[in-house]
């Protein structure tokens, strides 16, 4: 490994210095009681249009994405662009059904997914069920978070065996546990504000100097191989990869707003407005997103896989380190501590929100539904700052004892897990048609074929499915989120016609789900 | 809040600009092509990156055209 960037070292310490500071000065911002477990785990709703744009921003656009979108684009070319239609279509998704969700979890006082699902069909199983689901779904996406930091630390040049190679991540770990337990959502969301005027700076800065360096766009592109420069049309036997993008765009788009982060943060918003708002604003970070998966292609161009200072770190990380090769080989190193500073962070933020989030689906709806049905608000709110240590502790264990791959597998797994829940809970905001126990059983369904598919297919996120001889490759998590859907359909009726009981009571009434 | 206004928030016809840009980067024979070229920069990734400032324009126009 190379020798330790101090200059960039300095830079980088000293941004996390300042956003620790931040992280606990943010308890008191708009001032809430901590100890209830809406002010610290939603930030009270307080927060308006742009505090929401930050953290949303902040929960979609991880560390992960930065180092692994422009990752996969070096690796594989244009299948990594899905991120863009991808980040498109989940506005519109977005605008129409969540502030529905915004409004009734408003109404009644609902912290979680599981909440909503429980006061809407009576069904503490199902609640159960999506519960943890967005609990199992989250812990591996927390683990990818701490591999982003382990990254950019050993492109510093941090090095060390045992102990002290594990040391920074340790730190940073023991940063994120303490601003999060004592400010609750807080700390990410003021956070979220510099990490993403650091990325900023860093994307914008990045595409504009790199490709003079590199001498224009049009050299880029002549320098990224045919095969990887655009999708492999369809066959007369295959669909190629047309049908993996769309269905990865569109089954990601579904996914997205499920999971318990992104769910928490909207649910965060002072309004349902704020919300439809942010679903204007919010491609702002799409259009960042694309430039990023273009710098994949300009670490390509400017070919830092073969050069003999970065050997030990593609060696050691594989593609992840396209990224910080390049911003090492093009920048000062006061900038990379900078751009290396604004993808550490980008990894505090989410990671932070996320075990929030999975905080509160624990408290609200394992152990007060199951364990102690009548706790104090105190109670409860302890209860989830506790659980928000030993989520990321978990994470923590995962990454320094299991090899990074399989958090990588298991986050996308998390995926096809997750879209599982959709019926319940976006198609709930609409309609109580559906029978809870058909759609428990799609659900399970659902998760055990979408299990089943990938593993069979070595953990990849496509399945080439197959019709009389003619292959359409698709995104696992879409083709059984179909197969999900289809039983609810079927069984709802059935279930119906059998049951002598009446259906539970749903405590929602239709003026709930709106202004 | 409700009682107020009985004025259902349902369908709006402003929802269709949703469609088109589900149908315009959603289908990849519509884009997946080099040319022509812009500065440089191949069709395929111009187009997505237009599209992107579309649907966040479209997405204005239908929150305008719906807010009560």
């Amino acid at each position: 490994m190379q020798d330790v960037n101090w200059v960039a070292l300095g830079v980088f310490v000293a941004l996390f210095v300042f956003i620790t500071w931040l992280g606990f000065a943010a308890a008191h911002w708009r001032k809430g009681d901590l100890n209830l477990l809406h002010e610290w785990g939603l930030g009270g709703r307080r927060f308006g249009t742009v505090v929401t744009w930050f953290l949303v921003g902040g929960d979609i656009y991880t560390a992960y994405t930065f180092i692994a979108v422009p990752a996969l684009a070096f690796g594989a070319g244009a299948l990594a662009f899905f991120a863009v239609p991808y980040t498109i279509v989940i506005y519109p998704i977005l605008f129409l059904a969540f502030p529905r969700l915004w409004y009734v979890c408003h109404k009644h006082g609902y912290i979680t997914a599981g909440d909503f699902v429980r006061g809407r069909y009576g069904n503490r199983w199902l609640a159960l069920a999506i519960t943890v689901t967005g609990i199992v779904a989250t812990m591996p996406y927390i683990a990818l978070q701490l591999v982003g930091i382990q990254v950019v630390v050993g492109a510093l040049g941090v090095s060390g065996t045992g102990f002290a190679a594990d040391l920074p991540l340790l730190i940073a770990f023991a940063i994120l546990a303490a601003f999060t337990y004592s400010s609750g959502l807080r700390a990410p969301a003021s956070i979220a504000i510099v990490k993403d005027i650091l990325i900023y700076i860093t994307a914008f800065v990045a595409v504009i100097v790199i490709p003079i360096e590199l001498g224009g766009f049009a050299k880029i592109f002549a320098a990224v191989p045919d095969a990887k420069l655009l999708l492999k049309p369809p066959t007369a036997h295959s669909a190629g990869e047309y049908g993996s993008y769309a269905t990865l765009a569109l089954g990601s788009a579904l996914a997205l707003f499920l999971y318990p982060h992104t769910l928490t943060a909207i649910l965060s918003a002072n309004s349902g407005r704020a919300i439809r708002r942010n679903a204007a604003m919010l491609p702002g970070y799409t259009f960042m997103l694309g430039l990023l998966a273009l710098i994949g292609f300009f670490a390509l161009a400017a070919g830092v896989k073969g050069m003999p200072e970065f050997a030990a770190g593609f060696k050691q990380f594989g593609n992840n380190y396209a990224v910080p090769a390049l911003l090492l080989h093009s920048f000062p190193s006061w900038f990379v501590g900078v751009a290396f500073a604004a993808i550490g962070i980008g990894a505090l933020v989410p990671a932070a929100i996320m075990s929030i989030a999975s905080a509160n689906l624990y408290t609200r709806n394992i152990h007060r539904e199951f364990i102690n049905r009548n706790p104090t608000d105190k109670q409860e709110a302890q209860m989830a700052k506790w659980v928000s240590l030993v989520v990321k502790a978990g994470a923590l264990a995962f990454i320094l004892f299991v090899p990074t791959q399989y958090a990588i597998q298991l986050q996308l797994l998390g995926g096809i897990w997750i879209i599982q829940t959709l019926p319940t809970v976006m198609l709930g905001v609409y309609t109580r048609w559906f029978n809870s126990w058909a759609l428990l059983l799609g659900w399970a369904v659902g998760t055990f074929a979408g299990t089943a598919m990938a593993v069979h297919v070595g953990l990849k996120p496509t399945f080439p499915l197959e019709f009389a001889g003619y292959t359409l490759p698709g995104y696992t998590a879409f083709y059984t989120l179909i197969l999900n859907l289809a039983l609810a359909l079927i069984l709802t009726p059935l279930f119906n016609a059998l049951s002598a009981r009446q259906p539970a009571v749903d405590e929602t009434a239709a003026a709930d789900y709106r202004a | 809040m409700n009682g107020t206004q009985e004025k259902r928030r349902g369908w709006s016809w402003w929802y269709l600009l949703f469609l088109v840009q589900f149908v315009a980067v959603l289908w990849p024979p519509f884009y997946n092509s080099a040319a022509p070229y812009w500065h440089g920069v191949p069709f395929f990734y111009w187009y997505q990156m237009l599209w992107v400032i579309i649907s966040a324009v479209f997405t204005a126009v239908v929150y305008f055209a719906t807010r009560e």
